[in-house]
């Protein structure tokens, strides 16, 4: 087992250091934000399960043919199973793996972590939070009290358990994660990167503080005056953000809290298409929607206009009294 | 379930969990069962409980017809009092605030640990299992009820893998191991009302449901079951409970 690399904190304000934090504006195609990411990478991926997946970032890396990429997410749904099933990724760190409670297990995950050897880190969901937590303040570690006692720990040498020096309590001390880079989607952010998050922001915040590089997909990106008519709905600081990319339906199939919910008969039909053959179902999936499609809005095409409708009224209806 | 009952195994689950609650309660609900459990005791007879979702909800009012089929959608939202990030929604049970968490189960054993990440040897597994999500944290840091299938492969004596801990080893080992607070309250099946006994910690018969017999509830647990002297026979589901009930879940997702 590998110890958890924690970076020594010389490192990591070594790094910050070098970043551009300027007020600057950072708008680029997804082509062009692609190349943040290199092989072997920690990426951190916001959102949780089928909710504002960055899913056309996701989609790009797959396109661009990354490989071993070390993935971590609260909760990761079918995004886990395109990582591990398209080879971009062999390292999965999150704490729930299936692509959706009303389906069961994923067979794409226990066909890779079963047959072929992918690594599916388990923590529980308080685990990986407090990791970023972690890793977004700048300490090595954090401690809590959840995942003492059981297995889910006995299998995570990276975390240590001590005797609180205060109390004499056993705690468990978690080590900081910080990605080398994260993907995150919102609904909108000026071209610096000022970002709202409308609805349930999941770890977004503590992430995109821990990683040395977040590129954020929008699905508008709107003017720095608008971003200040509302500063308390920015909800990460430009200067965490090094590349801005506007995507709508940028989660597509999933979720994007008030504009779309996720769209089921494209998630049903995935479903039963990897589940009934997780190897040919798969790879038939991603030449499809992934290798063939010209561009994003192809790919929303193949998805289908009356599907996407329908998300998009489910989305809005939030807001409805 | 024999062909007189007018209610499905999947029905008498959430029925039976919601009236395990209070008013006034504050709940931590997993997907499925549990919120299904949590939002109908909401409709029923605890107006004023308040759910907790580990998307980052606080006092979520699900509507009757949209459920949400996780618990980190929108729906989840909806005449909600907060939303939260991820992270502080659970930290809540750490500090204390929740009276009960409520989750489903895929194996559980006589003390109350459940298992969703392995069966079989971890190293190599037979199967992978989706792991613990919340399960962990809510079950390390607040009393649980756990709404679940009785099956003999899912009630054995020991699990494969300790995902979420119930009572560990019994007696005082769960304290013991750095857990001081909360542990499994209730486990309902559609055959029996499980608690816990107070010294042994080993699961407890508490209430038979309509029509089940001892000897049923033994023969489909892979361990020896405890039974009070007397045993409870728990009121079947009334029109109303299942009338609310069928009104939630009108797509169907979690009751079909």
């Amino acid at each position: 087992m590998l110890e958890a690399q924690v970076e020594p904190y010389d490192r990591l304000r070594e790094k910050m250091a070098g970043r551009d934090r300027s007020l600057r504006e950072k708008v680029m195609s997804l082509e062009e934000a692609g190349s943040f990411v290199q092989d072997g990478m920690k990426v951190g991926i916001g959102g949780s399960t089928m909710s504002r997946t960055p899913m056309a970032m996701i989609w790009q890396l797959i396109r661009q043919n990354r490989k071993n990429l070390s993935c971590s997410r609260a909760i990761v749904s079918t995004d886990g199973d395109l990582l591990f099933g398209s080879g971009v990724s062999d390292h999965i760190i999150t704490s729930w793996f299936a692509q959706g409670i009303l389906w069961g297990l994923s067979k794409v995950m226990r066909h890779h972590v079963e047959k072929e050897g992918k690594n599916y880190e388990e923590w529980s969901h308080m685990g990986v939070g407090m990791r970023f937590r972690a890793g977004g303040m700048g300490v090595p570690f954090l401690p809590m009290r959840a995942m003492l006692g059981s297995d889910v720990l006995g299998q995570r040498p990276e975390a240590k358990e001590i005797d609180c020096p205060f109390t004499g309590e056993r705690v468990l001390l978690v080590p900081a994660l910080n990605p080398d880079v994260a993907l995150i989607h919102v609904q909108r952010c000026d071209a610096y990167g000022n970002a709202q998050i409308d609805g349930l922001q999941f770890m977004d915040i503590d992430l995109a503080l821990a990683a040395d590089r977040v590129i954020l997909t929008t699905e508008r990106i709107v003017s720095n005056d608008q971003i200040r008519r509302a500063p308390d709905q920015t909800k990460i600081p430009f200067f965490c953000v090094d590349a801005v990319v506007e995507v709508p339906y940028g989660s597509a199939p999933h979720e994007c809290f008030g504009l779309y919910e996720p769209m089921m008969k494209h998630m049903e039909a995935y479903v039963k298409q990897v589940n009934a053959d997780p190897i040919e179902g798969m790879q038939a999936y991603l030449d499809k929607y992934f290798h063939g499609p010209k561009s994003w809005n192809d790919y929303l095409a193949l998805i289908g206009m009356e599907e996407l409708l329908e998300a998009s009224q489910r989305g809005r209806s939030i807001y409805n009294d | 379930m024999t062909e007189a009952r007018n209610y499905t195994a999947a029905e008498i689950l959430p029925i039976l969990s919601a009236r395990q609650l209070r008013d006034g309660m504050v709940v931590f609900a997993g997907v499925g069962t549990p919120l299904l459990a949590a939002t109908l005791a909401q409709r029923l007879n605890c107006p004023r409980l308040t759910i907790l979702f580990e998307g980052g909800v606080v006092g979520a009012f699900v509507e009757p017809g949209k459920l949400p089929p996780s618990t980190n959608d929108q729906r989840c939202t909806r005449r909600a009092n907060m939303v939260l990030g991820s992270s502080d929604v659970l930290l809540l049970l750490q500090r204390g605030y929740v009276d009960l968490g409520f989750m489903g189960g895929a194996q559980i054993d006589q003390y109350g640990n459940l298992n969703s990440s392995f069966i079989g040897d971890p190293a190599a597994p037979k199967t992978r299992l989706p792991g613990t999500g919340g399960g962990n944290d809510i079950s390390s840091l607040t009393n649980m009820i756990v709404a679940m299938k009785h099956e003999k492969r899912r009630f054995v004596e020991n699990v494969d893998f300790i995902t979420s801990p119930g009572f560990i080893r019994g007696g005082t080992s769960r304290r013991e191991s750095g857990l001081p607070a909360g542990g499994m309250f209730r486990v309902i099946t559609e055959l029996a009302v499980f608690g816990f006994d107070e010294t042994t910690r080993r699961m407890k018969v508490l209430a038979l449901n309509p029509g089940v017999t001892r000897e049923e509830v033994q023969d489909n647990t892979g361990f020896t079951l405890d039974f009070d002297d007397e045993i409870a026979i728990t009121e079947p589901p009334t029109e109303t409970e299942l009338s609310v009930l069928r009104e939630l879940d009108s797509e169907r997702l979690f009751i079909a």
